[in-house]
This record gives structure tokens, sequence and C-alpha cells, in this order.
């Protein structure tokens, strides 16, 4: 429910450990909501999300990663200051905030402040928080928006390494995610009346 | 405990770089000290017969500000939906948001005493009493605004709306605050009562406020 | 050269570093001559003793920090009206001198009139018009620094120092109105009735080394402020640049 309005029903799917999810649909159908549902930041009206494997004592918002429309981003910190917050809150090992900025080529702005980032640059910073703390799932917004050729390639690049050690990736978007071998949840469309609500996640 | 740090150490050095923080309440509690007399006339004994009260009301005002801001400004870029996925239980981070509120905003405002008591020709017995109730009851003040700025975010409300309902919430400790404030200049044997009584309140808002702040962003989010 | 040509930040810059030393010079002379006068020639008051010559730092701040709001006050007619470059960066650098003269102003004040009131602060009309101009040179520094974008924050700071300026006889006409109606007997004139020659030379004096000192303040103040300007095009253009490389890298 969105603002008190249906927003889908009859959902089912199940992601294992190294696949990755395609959400696609008009807009409005209510992809950021799924997404918003499995991050924890939801409650779902009806049906049940189940996490098999992964870390006994963590929920499932615990273990996932959330690449919304916003960047979280705070233009009066730097841009090395706002990474090694989140890298902080999120528990990720010492060397990874440097490592991560390098990824994602930003590391010549380090010490720059936030607010002058072009839109592009915003979102390479968003997903250097994907690396720079490690967790199993990735729930991703339109990952691509705002991203040049170069930035969707490398984004490409780093979300198979991360489906290669084992990770789970569900994202919302309009076109091909260039990962290849992807699973598809058609939102929008009319169900089959067999299909009861419901969505399953394995991680390893 | 590192993410309670780092989100410590974060609102606190955002508050610091970004139009005044710790400056903008003082200088709201100055102005609010100035306005005073205005309304009620330049009489010396007066002022000084309520000045507790006086740096009381100004200092509870001023720490009103910035209490929106609080919950509101990372939901505004995100950040509260990344908050609330974190693994430090939401409670603890709520509360390191109020402690970074009170640091930046709070005490500056005890600071801020002594000068803002000499305007009022407060003695210095009574400017250390009004210092002291001020350091044990501005955290209570903060950690029960934390529960209007909660809800104004989940309602999607602004304005005056926080004020209006963190307002009557204060209103214990506004009264013994002053009245420890003004019976420390009778007597120490009388202080220590609402003092306690004081500290106790901001003891009891230090749990009850993250709790119901953290109970009402886990809600309202949509 | 003619001041249009002051415009321009780097000549401007290139004026700053030529004139600032002789300002510097200037003030310090001015102030050798006027504390001189000050302490040594000006005779102590029959009733206050030597005290009465923290009048000699008083006054001038008090004008000075008038005189500041004036200055502020032109420029911003200048961002508004006449859109000169460097308006916003004088009346920027400007600000927190003002505050600066007149928190002087209000602490020689008080030092003063503690020996004679018994308090260190008086209800007093002109200190608490002072204190309401003191406050409001505070929140023009609190607007300065809540807008990240120099050019917008000018204007906007511009605006309330014009709505200022407008303001500051009306607020000083009422507290004086004020005043009078809780206290209809003339209490303590600070500075005495009229004022004797032999105090006005040295109160002159003091007045413009005070002022000198404002100018040479306000001059560096204003290089520091194109200087930081400097910096934060360069931290811009940085971070453009690496968007432009990138593109440029992908079509390669």
């Amino acid at each position: 429910m969105r603002g008190g309005r249906e927003v889908f029903e009859g959902v089912n799917f199940t992601v294992a450990g190294g696949e990755a999810l395609a959400v696609t649909g008009r807009n409005g159908a209510g992809k950021t909501t799924l997404l918003r549902l499995i991050a924890g930041l939801l409650e779902p009206a009806q049906g049940r999300l189940e996490l098999t494997g992964g870390a006994a004592d963590a929920t499932l918002p615990e273990q996932a990663h959330y690449l919304g429309h916003r960047d979280a981003l705070k233009p009066a910190l730097s841009v090395q200051e706002n990474l090694a917050f989140w890298h902080a809150f999120f528990g990720g090992h010492d060397a990874s905030a440097a490592g991560a900025l390098e990824t994602v080529g930003l590391a010549d702005l380090a010490g720059l402040p936030a607010a002058y980032l072009s839109a592009g640059q915003r979102r390479r910073l968003a997903i250097a928080r994907l690396i720079a703390a490690p967790r199993p799932i990735w729930l991703l917004d339109e990952p691509t928006a705002a991203l040049d050729t170069a930035g969707q390639g490398r984004l490409v690049e780093l979300m198979r390494a991360h489906l290669d050690h084992g990770g789970l990736i569900v994202a919302a978007t309009h076109g091909p995610l260039g990962l290849g071998g992807v699973k598809e949840l058609r939102l929008g469309d009319p169900v089959p009346p067999a299909a009861t609500g419901g969505g399953e996640k394995s991680a390893p | 405990m590192t993410a309670l740090w780092a989100i410590l150490l974060r609102d606190m050095r955002i508050a610091v770089r970004i139009g005044g923080g710790a400056l903008m309440g003082v200088l709201f509690f100055l102005a609010v000290v100035t306005l005073i007399p205005f309304a009620i006339g330049p009489d010396q004994a007066l002022l000084r017969k309520i000045g507790p009260a006086i740096l009381w009301l100004g200092a509870l005002l001023a720490s009103l500000l910035g209490l929106d801001r609080l919950f509101a400004a990372d939901h505004e870029d995100g950040s509260l939906d990344l908050i609330l996925m974190g693994a430090a239980s939401l409670e603890l981070t709520v509360a390191a948001k109020g402690l970074a509120h009170w640091i930046t905003t709070g005490l500056p405002l005890v600071l801020a005493v002594p000068v803002l008591g000499l305007l009022l020709d407060l003695d210095p017995l009574a400017i250390g009493a009004v210092a002291l109730t001020l350091l044990a009851g501005t955290p209570a003040l903060t950690f029960i605004g934390m529960i209007g700025a909660a809800l104004a975010v989940a309602l999607r409300r602004g304005g005056l709306l926080l004020p209006v309902l963190v307002l009557p919430l204060t209103v214990p400790v506004l009264i013994f605050g002053v009245s420890a404030a003004e019976t420390a200049v009778i007597g120490p044997l009388m202080f220590g009562t609402p003092f306690l009584i004081l500290c106790a309140l901001t003891l009891m808002s230090l749990v009850i406020g993250p709790f119901a702040a953290a109970a009402t962003l886990r809600q309202g989010l949509d | 050269m003619a001041l249009i040509d002051l415009a321009n930040p780097t000549r401007f810059l290139n004026f700053a570093e030529r004139v600032l030393p002789w300002l510097v010079a200037a003030t310090l002379f001015a102030f050798a001559i006027g504390l001189e006068q000050a302490l040594f020639v000006a005779p102590d008051d029959y009733q206050q003793g030597a005290t009465v010559k923290i009048m000699f730092l008083h006054v001038p701040c008090a004008w000075l920090g008038m005189f500041c709001w004036g200055l502020m006050t032109v420029a911003a007619l200048g961002t508004l009206v006449w859109r000169h470059p460097l308006a916003d960066v004088a009346a920027k650098a400007a600000a927190p001198i003002g505050a600066a003269f007149t928190f002087l102003c209000l602490f020689t004040g008080s030092m003063w009139g503690r020996p004679m009131w018994g308090t260190y602060w008086q209800w007093d009309a002109r200190l608490t018009s002072v204190l309401v101009l003191f406050i409001m040179y505070l929140g023009l520094i609190a607007l300065w620094r809540s807008v990240e974008d120099p050019g917008r924050a000018g204007r906007a700071a511009a605006v309330l120092t014009l709505v200022g300026a407008v303001n500051l006889p009306i607020i000083k006409f009422s507290v004086d109105w004020w005043n009078t109606l809780h206290q209809p007997a003339s209490v303590f004139r600070i500075g005495g009735p009229t004022i004797d020659k032999s105090i006005l030379v040295p109160l002159f004096a003091m007045a413009i080394a005070f002022t000198l000192l404002f100018l040479t303040l306000h001059l560096a103040a204003m290089r520091n402020e194109i200087l930081r300007r400097r910096v934060r095009s360069m931290q811009m253009l940085r971070v453009f640049a690496d968007e432009d490389m990138r593109q440029i890298e992908s079509r390669a």
C-alpha cells in the first residue's frame, strides 16, 4: 500500500546467491515500493519475505545495501568524509574506504566538498558506499541513472564481481542491466490466479 | 560502537560547518533575553528577580531551534533510510544524534549564561545556579524535543507543529529548573529537592526520548 | 587609476597588496598620537577620575559600529542596484569587523559604567540601541554563513542590510522613547552634556586612528575573501574537470 492505495499484489519471486533479479515495469508500477519492502522500510499489507541462509543474528535489512533515488550525501562534508561515515556506520574493513573511492574513480576529489559534485559523481560516490562495507544483498533502484557510459560499465563490473562472490542483486530498472543471465520480474502485468503473494531470497 | 561514534562525530561536524550551528542558538538566546526588558521595562530590580526565569525560557526556546532539522535533513537526502538499515540499534543511533545536538546547541547555551546573566544584573550565585540547572536540564529539552522531531518527519509536517507538540512536555523541566535556580539563592537546603527532580527528569528523557523517536521513525516512513 | 578599475578582483588584489603596508603604518602612527593625547593631554574627570578615559575607546567604537553599517548599506546598493562585482565582497568583509567594534563599544561601555552604576549593565537608551545593533550584526553574519553560494548570499545579505539601515533610526527612536517612558529623569549621560575642547581633540585623534584601523582591517578582509572565493572556484573547477575527463575518455 502506498498512501492507502494498493500498489501491487500477487508478486512472487525467488532469488538465490549469485543471482540477479531485474524488476521492470512502467513508472508507478511499484518497483521502488518493492525494493523498499525488501529493505524493511515498508511493511507489506499481506504476504511475507523470507531469507534462508545468511547471518543468523541479523535481519534482512541489516544484510542489505539500498541504493535509492537519493544519494544520502551531506553537502557540508567532503567526498572522503561522506564515504568514511558510511564505511564506519556499516562496519567496513579498515582499508576498504580508500579502495572504494579508487574503484569508482573519485580518489582525486577526495578532499573536495561533496556540494560541488555533479549528478553522475554523486551517484558514483553512492555506489562507493556499496563496496566500502560489504553486505550480501544489493537493492538497487535504477542504478544506472545519471551515469555516463563509462560509469555504467564500471557498475556492471562491480555487480558482476558481487555476484561472483555469492552476493544477490535485486535491481529496479527500465532498460537491460547489461549483466547477462538475469531473471526478470515484471510488475504491473496481470497475474495468473494460482499465484499467491510472497517472495523468497536465499543468501550463502 | 564505531557506528554510534561515527554518527555522533558526523552530526557535530555538520552542525559546526553550516550556518553557524552553535552560534545560532546562542544568538537566539541573546535576542530573547534582550526582548524581555523591552516588553516589561528596564526595571533592574524586577529583572534581577525574574532573571533566572528569563534565562530558562530563552534557553528552552533556543533549544527547540534546530530540533526540527534533527531528522528532517537526513530524511530529505535519503540518509534516514540507510540509518534504519544499520546494524546498530536505532534507539542508540537516535540517542547519538540527540547527544550531538545537545553538545552543539544545548551546551553553548549553558556557556552563554554568565554573559547574559550580566545583562540581567544577576549576582554570581544566581548565575551559577542557572548555569548548573541548565546544564542538567538542557539534555532533557533535547531528548524530549526529539520525539517531536521524529513525529514531524513521520507526519511530513513542519512549521510550528514540533514546538506545539513539545512545549507541554517540557513544562516539568522548566518548573523544576527555574525553581532550583531560584532556591539556590535562598539557600542550599532548598536547592537540592528541585534539582534532584530535574536530574531525574533528564535521566528519564534520555531513555524515553530515543525509544519514542525510534518507534515513530520506524512506523512513519513510507 | 579610476575607481572602476578596482572592480576587477585581480587589480584589486594588487591594489590591496600595495596599499596595506601604508595603511598599517598610518594606523600605528595615528594610534600613537591618539593615545598620547588621550592618556596624557586630556584631563581627568572631576567625578569619575581617570576611568573617564575609557570614553576614548568607547565613543570611537560606537561611531565605527554605525559607520560600518552605513558602509555595508552602500555596498548593498552596489550589489543590488549597480551590480558592482566587489560590492558583496566589501559587505561580507565588513560585517565581522563592524560586529567586533560594536561589541567593543558594549564592553567598554560596561566597564566604564561599572564604577558608576555598580552593575555591569544598565538598560539605558544608548547602550540598549547598540545591543540591538550588535544582534543585527550577528544575524547578518549568520545569514552570510548559511548560504553556500557567495552570489546568492550576497544578495540576501544586501536586502537584510538595507532593511536594517531603514530600521535602525526607527529602533533608536523607539528605544529612546521606551527609556524615557520608564526613567523620566535623565540618569546618566555617558560623555556628559557638553564636550570641552580639551577632550574633543583627543577624541578626534582617536576617532581617526580607529577609522584607519577599520579601513586596514577591511581592506585585508576583502583581500582574504577574494582569495577564499578563488579557492572555491578552483575546487569547483577540479570537480568539473574530473567529469570532463571521464567524458573524453569514455568517447576515446
